[in-house]
């Protein structure tokens, strides 16, 4: 009992000093997250050590040079001819090629007689259809030298040098049989200039695939959101993956190939099952972030690990799409055909962009725009032109697809564009106005007469009245990776008010989610606590704890 | 008047002090952070209050551990086993008679340092609220790794509501602190140990009976 009879003092500082001591134990024992995620550099990530090793190989080298090569050494005067040249050694290019998408721009559905793709059954509410190819203006995308006809453009995607090859056959034609000395000059001058054209062939560069795929719907940026002209050469800030600076990858260094089947199409199904790793087998059908950095892709102990079977990585990685380069969101077809003096005209607004085209109408361009958040399998519901529509509500053209008791769906970030549309009023169907040639719409401005032409072509019939329709198209927004320190912070989302996630319902969002009744009723207790001390003490206050002084 | 002198008992072994004001440290700290989590206010980031909380809430469960090895192995369990006996007269007394200078009908002692109000409430304390605040905030922290459906917001909203109820009993408990001989009489002797008591306080032998030790 002696013990006991230590000073007051010595005692207080003797708890201090173990309080402390133990603290610091419990400080290093601690499986730590708050700790870990202020180390850096030290350890790496494993979505950072994985992707690295998986592209890790040199860049790609190869052993012919076509420069050197007899067949190419040939004044060419056609496309065909090139192709042809190509073919003698690449034998099967053009089998291959001509059996993918990118030439038939059909491919089954699960619907019964009805085809996807631009050449199908499918529809957009840009241009709308591609009238079963018969819309001529679609064609300047075709990977052919002559639209459908003839011969694979194999330059399209392997020409290194952006040349107009049309337009030098043309010239080359209107010369033939001219013996005039400047002539044969010229003539010689522009064979060469074809001849060192061909000789650069290369694996696709960001500007052949970008050459379509940047300038889809007519023109820089006007469909994707995030896929534009500013990717050609991006800085890091605005893709990390394709900035020289960053992991300079061309296009086809996630979307694999094979036999010229290109990885990363969004029209079949089912999703990706599996999420394959590219290191594993180095070809998942479906590429994937998680293909390269894994699902488990940011330090061991971050909680960002844990929303990876529920949120994609795009999600909070490209906090906004069209960050250099405008995109377009909204078309609205009702407006069109509008003339001054009898001729269509073009306005242009913010960003030097047209708002109003008498051939096409109004439309509205942003920058920086917040993606749409939706649940996503990986596939996609699609409004084609023989399926009924509601016309009381917006009609949504293409929607991804998948929920929440969806193992394989992610929270994934799209554009929504946004528009109006012509639709068949008797038979509930959407149409296919034609919309390029003498007798297109564009000519014309005859819209009834564009969708009976339309329709025609794709052999679906029309009833001769239409109207307009709000429409909806989802493009799944998974280029533009910003940096990582650019991605989304927590409370963009787990907030009450404004999160991005407003519209992901159904779940319990933490921060943002609450039962209001427990909420309620936890502060009126608490209020109720805080007033029981209050008059309490009051009381004892005033009664001086009931001692006379 | 009677005059009465005080003296002053060890009542709170030093571990019992680390214990009781680190949770206390720990459970304003996880209030605080929970409640930002939960959206109720900003303060210091949605990320930072999250890493924040759990990893106060995984050291509570550590530190929980040694408490409960320091319950069973010094046998100061027996502390918490309620009774009925008084229990009614404290409750009057905090009710009525604290503001007539009556004097409290339970003194504290080292066999028995909680009144019957005391023992019950901590006992549900202990024994209930912090063991199931712990259990829902582990399994919340754990979700993914759970396999089956628990549903989160079951989870959260009792572990919401079971936050709501030690907001409560933190407010209270701090107030009835001041109703010792002083203001801070009692806050002192969870300090250091030792708690001041009257010299004349009789201990009733039903009190000592089960923690006596000598």
């Amino acid at each position: 009992m002696g013990k006991i009879k230590t000073s007051c003092g010595e005692q207080i500082l003797k708890t201090t000093l173990f309080l402390i001591f133990a603290a610091l134990i419990f400080m290093g024992r601690l499986p730590c997250a708050f700790a870990s995620q202020q180390l850096s550099g030290a350890d790496e990530a494993l979505g950072i050590k994985l992707a690295k090793q998986a592209v890790r190989a040199d860049k790609h080298w190869t052993t012919t040079d076509h420069s050197k090569m007899e067949i190419l050494k040939q004044n060419f005067t056609s496309g065909d001819q090139i192709t042809q040249a190509c073919l003698s050694c690449h034998t099967d290019a053009s089998m291959q090629f001509e059996k993918t998408i990118h030439w038939t721009w059909e491919v089954p559905s699960e619907k019964e007689g009805v085809m996807n793709g631009k050449a199908g059954h499918a529809i957009n509410n840009f241009c709308i259809s591609g009238n079963a190819m018969e819309d001529k203006g679609c064609l300047s995308c075709h990977v052919g030298w002559n639209g459908t006809e003839g011969e694979v453009n194999c330059l399209a995607c392997h020409g290194k040098e952006k040349f107009n090859y049309k337009e030098a056959f043309e010239d080359l034609k209107a010369f033939e049989g001219d013996d005039d000395p400047d002539t044969l000059e010229i003539v010689k001058e522009v064979q060469a200039e074809v001849k060192n054209a061909v000789h650069q062939i290369t694996m696709p560069q960001r500007e052949n695939c970008g050459e379509c795929h940047f300038k889809g719907g007519g023109g820089d940026g006007v469909k994707h959101g995030d896929l534009d002209t500013s990717l050609a050469n991006p800085n890091k800030m605005l893709d990390v993956h394709m900035a020289a600076e960053g992991a300079d990858f061309t296009c086809t260094r996630c979307h694999t190939t094979v036999k010229h089947n290109i990885a990363g199409r969004l029209y079949t199904r089912p999703a990706a099952a599996e999420r394959t790793s590219l290191i594993e087998d180095d070809m998942a059908t479906k590429i994937t972030c998680e293909s390269c950095h894994s699902n488990l892709p940011h330090k061991t102990a971050s909680k960002m690990n844990d929303h990876t079977d529920k949120v994609a990585c795009q999600s909070c990685h490209i906090p906004e799409f069209a960050r250099v380069n405008p995109t377009k969101m909204w078309w609205d077809w009702t407006k069109a055909g509008d003339l001054k003096e009898g001729k269509p005209y073009v306005t242009k607004g913010e960003f030097g962009k047209p708002t109003y085209k008498s051939i096409k109408g109004e439309f509205r361009w942003e920058k920086n725009v917040q993606p749409e958040y939706f649940w996503y399998n990986g596939s996609f519901a699609n409004t084609g032109i023989k399926d009924k529509i509601d016309p009381s509500a917006i009609v949504e053209v293409s929607h991804p697809l998948g929920d929440k008791n969806d193992p394989d769906a992610r929270i994934h970030p799209f554009k929504i564009h946004r528009g109006k549309q012509p639709y068949d009023k008797i038979n509930k169907q959407m149409v296919a106005p034609l919309l390029s040639g003498p007798k297109g719409f564009w000519t014309t401005f005859d819209m009834n007469d564009a969708i009976t032409r339309g329709n025609t072509t794709l052999k679906v019939p029309y009833s001769g009245e239409f109207d307009y329709v709000e429409t909806t198209y989802a493009f799944p927004i998974t280029h533009m990776v910003a940096p990582g320190e650019n991605a989304l912070n927590c409370n963009e989302c787990h907030i009450r008010k404004n999160s991005r996630l407003a519209s992901i319902t159904g779940i319990y969002l933490p921060g943002r989610d609450r039962s209001n009744f427990i909420d309620s009723l936890g502060i009126i207790a608490v209020l109720a606590a805080l007033a029981g001390v209050l008059l309490h003490g009051l009381g004892r206050f005033f009664t001086r704890n009931g001692k006379e002084e | 008047m009677v005059v009465k002198t005080i003296k002053k008992v060890y009542l709170y072994t030093r571990f019992e002090r680390l214990w009781h004001w680190l949770q206390g440290l720990m459970i304003i700290v996880l209030m605080i952070t929970g409640f930002e989590v939960h959206g109720t206010f900003k303060l210091m980031g949605f990320q930072t209050a999250v890493n924040v909380h759990n990893f106060v809430g995984l050291a509570w469960l550590v530190l929980f551990a040694f408490f409960v090895f320091w319950l069973l192995t010094t046998g100061e369990w027996k502390q918490y086993i309620p009774t009925t006996k008084k229990l009614f007269d404290v409750i009057f007394y905090y009710a009525f008679g604290i503001f007539k200078g009556h004097e409290h009908p339970v003194q504290k002692s080292k066999g028995a340092k909680h009144n019957p109000l005391q023992r019950l409430t901590y006992l549900g304390i202990s024994a209930m609220l912090l063991p199931l605040q712990m259990t829902t905030g582990l399994v919340y922290y754990l979700y993914n790794f759970i396999p089956g459906s628990i549903s989160l917001s079951i989870l959260a909203v009792v572990h919401t509501l079971l936050a709501f109820l030690l907001v409560n009993f933190l407010i209270i408990h701090v107030y009835m602190t001041t109703t010792g001989h002083s203001l801070f009489s009692h806050i002192a002797g969870m300090i250091s140990g030792w708690e001041e008591i009257y010299e004349t306080t009789h201990i009733q032998e039903w009190e000592n009976k089960a923690t006596k030790k000598d």
